[in-house]
């Protein structure tokens, strides 16, 4: 297993008290696998994917493993992590794209980046001039200020700038959301052949969109609240999801084919609940459909099927 | 009722406003009372551009939009204040839409004030809880609330309830769900579709085609701020013509098939010099080729 | 263009997570926001002790001169005494008392101060709202009268104006002040303008029939309230040193006493040389301490009032 997570808590600290964004997380990637990990705003994505690179100041690590290739992960220390960031374990954050340093051209930023992690630019200039070949921008890219590119080639420099020393896990963290349909099929095709390549090991796609992680990946984790409910290979997790969250998710994604004169979709009525005191039980008790007295008492993310993992008591039966 | 007759929006841009940047060009189009037309184009397209001309929150360079014949540009100060209480639009970031220091209670506030001055306490109230029981809100869950303290999707809705508490004929939807979570997004479209059965026209600015075949009764499909493909929705979804359409629909991701292995040509080899006028190849289904 | 996600933004805080059932709802909106200033304002060192020292002057400066009954021009004192117990900062040459001098100047440089603050600021905000809201031409009009007259060296236009037109009182040195160090708050509110009329909500005010005026008023100064605060602040702290160095050069009122014309008359009389370090050490220290007080405290209250500078 390339990746394995244990039991990963990680809150926030408030004014008000510990917002539980990551409540107990337990999964592993394995070499060469694309794991998508989907939910809604404040279900913990984010977050995961945030404390597996350790970026920001306010989250604390209450409990858990990351152990990557083997190697245990220092994610509470950011001096530590300093280590393993870019080589090892590398994202491409959300609105990437806007990061870029206006005033720098690309290729002075690159090579700025690049010493200051010690990499040097001259030797690895042959190697990123075939990848910026490969996503299909020129050599030129390099010469030119961030204003200058459109969203979808800034996106692909963000991608092989993250990509460069063949970390061993990229995390994406929503790379396609600002996107327009047809780059977002690109850079997410780039996502899957920069895994057949080789430049990645292991990754974790993280995103709101199914559609997209149907199309590209391999295993999808679905959470919700801060908890897992559903994992399962790609095409059977949308063809036949075993957690109530899930299946109202996917009942109310509109496809096109599907009209409002035909068939009127549905929502999930409620709102998820608040993360500074979640309720006791299944947290997603409050909106389910399904929910009965046994849900009082947390469900377990067990094995319900083979290769199939979901957080329910009516899953498990 | 509204149409657009070769509505144009070039912007001045660069040192003393030499450059200039043409965000919509010749755009044509009308939409009736009880129909939803989706304005479908990504970004840069000039979609919500063309949806702030309607609210008159831009002006058109060349062309006119005219709502039941008259030019809304032209309208003098009465008249455009008229003109809000029949048209008004919901814009994309529900967090956006509302002044932060003050209570959500005050976007209502201000239609009683400029557009109910003589109405009774009492009548208010009803009112009140009559336009929010339509768009599926509880009152004593939003009212007296702030901004930060409800969710997106709740936001969305309060702002319709808002706009049907004026005698609505039109309604600009720019992205309203594209910022709300994949569960809420649907029952705020659905209001949409009850909208309509009341009679309303809307424009449905989108870039998600799921979203505009879901929901649409005619399509329009901007591109670099030229209208390439329109039609009933129907048609453009079933019978692409224009090459960009259907570069669009392919690329969309769907959940039960996979993307076509075949290369799909890059948008920018499509070349837009080739754009003719739009001629009609079917009854309602017009292409620019 | 933005993304086409959720609140993507508020994903990665804890604060989408706080809403939904579980969340104190008594914490109103900026009554919450305002008890969590104090909270920090409190915390912050730098407010604490700016504002400790510039509250400690404007006492002195309101309470100092009932403690006395020597006024600042009375002559027949001892002459060039140290302080003693009868006079608590000594005497001037001249035999005046300096104690007197120094609490009444530290009233006129409060209230230069806030009077030319005042006036730089509304003729700022004024100029600054109207040409960030409009925007068009009444903007390229607005910016360019701005930026004349912040490229004008202020300074030497206002030695040239004092030495013209007498200035017998501390209202017309503050009007001189306040009506040439506008321009840069003009400036920052223009800009603050821009960014904050383009927000959707002041678009749905225009849709919901509000007046210009009323939009200014009511949608966009209400959310830059802490920045409309800080650069009061800024003027004030600017007004109290020009009308030090006015006063220093002699420009300003000869009839009204101030720091300024303090340190003028210590050095005409060579204080320095005579080692009367009674007469000039204690005007300086109070336009120092007030001025660099404000400044610090400005700085604090920036921290306070965004978030992303504080360090804890």
């Amino acid at each position: 297993m390339s990746l394995a997570v244990d039991n990963l808590r990680v809150y926030y600290r408030t004014l008000r008290g510990d917002v539980k964004a990551l409540d107990g997380v337990t999964f592993g990637v394995a070499d060469r696998e694309i794991m998508g990990i989907a939910g809604e705003s404040g279900c913990g994505k984010t977050t995961l994917g945030k404390s597996l690179i350790r970026l920001d100041s306010r989250m604390r690590v209450v409990e858990g493993t990351v152990t990557l290739d083997g190697v245990r992960m220092p994610i509470e220390d950011d001096r530590a992590m300093n280590e393993y960031r870019f080589r090892d374990v590398s994202i491409v954050p959300q609105y990437a794209m806007s990061a870029l340093n206006p005033i720098r051209k690309i290729g002075r930023m690159i090579s700025e980046l690049l010493t200051a992690r010690g990499v040097s630019y001259d030797e690895t200039f042959p190697e990123l001039s075939r990848r910026l070949a490969l996503v299909g921008l020129g050599d030129a890219v390099l010469d030119r200020y961030p204003i200058e590119l459109s969203g979808g080639m800034k996106q692909r420099v963000v991608m092989v700038l993250s990509t460069l020393l063949n970390p061993s896990l990229l995390i994406a963290d929503e790379l396609t959301s600002a996107l327009d349909v047809s780059t977002q099929k690109a850079v997410a095709e780039m996502l899957v052949e920069f895994r057949d390549r080789g430049f990645v090991k292991s990754t974790i796609v993280i995103t709101h969109d199914l559609s997209v992680l149907y199309q590209i990946a391999d295993t999808i984790l679905v959470m919700y609240a801060g908890k897992l409910v559903e994992k399962a290979p790609a095409a059977e997790l949308t063809a036949s999801p075993k957690h109530p969250y899930t299946q109202l998710l996917l009942a109310s994604l509109p496809e096109v084919g599907v009209r409002f004169a035909e068939k009127r979709l549905t929502g999930i009525p409620g709102r998820p609940p608040s993360l500074l005191n979640p309720p006791k039980g299944c947290r997603f008790r409050a909106r389910c459909p399904l929910a009965f007295d046994k849900c009082a008492e947390e469900p377990p993310f067990t094995e319900v099927a083979p290769g199939r993992y979901a957080a329910c008591w009516k899953a498990a039966a | 009722m509204l149409r657009l007759d070769g509505v144009t929006k070039v912007f001045r841009t660069g040192v003393f406003g030499r450059a200039a940047f043409t965000a919509v060009s010749d755009v044509t189009f009308d939409v009736e009372q009880g129909e939803i037309v989706s304005l479908i184009g990504e970004s840069g397209s000039g979609k919500t551009t063309v949806g702030r001309m309607i609210l008159r929150l831009t002006r058109a360079t060349a062309g006119a939009v005219t709502m039941d014949g008259r030019d809304v540009a032209t309208l003098g100060r009465t008249d455009v204040r008229a003109y809000y209480g029949s048209v008004q639009g919901i814009f994309q970031d529900p967090f956006s839409s509302y002044n932060p220091v003050f209570k959500v209670d005050r976007v209502l506030g201000m239609i009683r004030t400029n557009y109910l001055p003589g109405m009774s306490d009492a009548d208010w109230k009803a009112k009140v809880r009559g336009s929010l029981e339509a768009v599926g809100l509880e009152p004593a869950d939003v009212l007296g609330k702030y901004p930060h303290q409800l969710s997106g999707g709740q936001l969305q809705r309060l702002l319709i309830a808002r706009a049907l508490m004026l005698e609505l004929r039109f309604l600009v939807a720019d992205e309203i769900i594209s910022m709300l979570d994949a569960s809420t997004r649907i029952d705020v479209l659905n209001l949409l579709g009850d909208l309509r059965a009341r009679g309303l026209g809307v424009l449905f600015v989108t870039h998600d085609l799921a979203l505009g075949n879901y929901i649409s009764d005619r399509t329009i499909i901007l591109r670099r701020g030229r209208v390439v493909e329109m039609g009933s929705t129907r048609k453009v979804f079933d019978r692409p013509a224009h090459p960009y359409t259907q570069m669009l629909l392919t690329s969309v991701p769907h959940l039960s098939e996979k993307w076509g292995a075949g290369a799909v040509e890059a948008p920018t080899a499509l070349d837009d010099a080739s754009d003719g006028p739009l001629r009609p190849i079917d009854d309602d289904h017009f292409v620019a080729i | 263009m933005a993304a086409a996600g959720q609140q993507a933004d508020l994903l990665a805080t804890p604060e989408v997570a706080m809403t939904g059932e579980g969340a104190t709802g008594e914490d109103g909106g900026p009554r919450g926001a305002r008890s969590e200033i104090l909270h920090f304002a409190f915390r912050n060192t730098k407010l604490v002790v700016g504002l400790t020292v510039v509250l400690a002057f404007l006492t002195l400066a309101i309470v100092g001169p009932w403690l006395t009954d020597a006024t600042p021009f009375e002559f027949g004192y001892p002459l060039g005494e140290p302080p003693s117990r009868a006079h608590w900062l000594g005497t001037t040459s001249p035999g005046q008392d300096v104690y007197a001098q120094f609490v009444y100047g530290l009233r006129s440089s409060f209230i230069v101060g806030a009077l030319a603050a005042a006036v730089a600021a509304a003729l700022g905000m004024a100029i600054g709202f109207v040409s960030g809201y409009l925007g068009g031409v009444v903007d390229e009009v607005l910016s360019m009268l701005t930026n004349i007259v912040l490229v004008i060296p202020t300074l030497a236009v206002l030695i040239i104006v004092s030495a013209y037109l007498s200035v017998g009182s501390l209202f017309s040195e503050a009007m001189l002040i306040g009506l040439t160090s506008w321009p840069w708050a003009a400036r920052a509110i223009r800009a603050q303008t821009f960014s904050l009329g383009s927000r959707d909500f002041v678009s749905l005010a225009r849709l919901s029939g509000q007046s210009t005026v009323k939009v200014i008023v009511r949608e966009i100064a209400p959310n830059m309230s802490s920045y409309l605060f800080l650069t009061f602040i800024l003027l004030f702290g600017g007004s109290v040193l020009t009308a030090a160095t006015l006063d220093f050069l002699g420009l300003g009122p000869s009839q009204v006493m101030s720091l300024g014309l303090m340190m003028n008359n210590a050095v005409s009389n060579a204080a320095l040389q005579l080692g009367m370090w009674w007469w000039f050490i204690p005007p300086g220290i109070g336009i120092t301490a007030v001025v660099g007080g404000l400044y610090i405290m400005n700085v604090g209250l920036d921290e306070v009032f965004n978030p992303r500078l504080r360090r804890t």
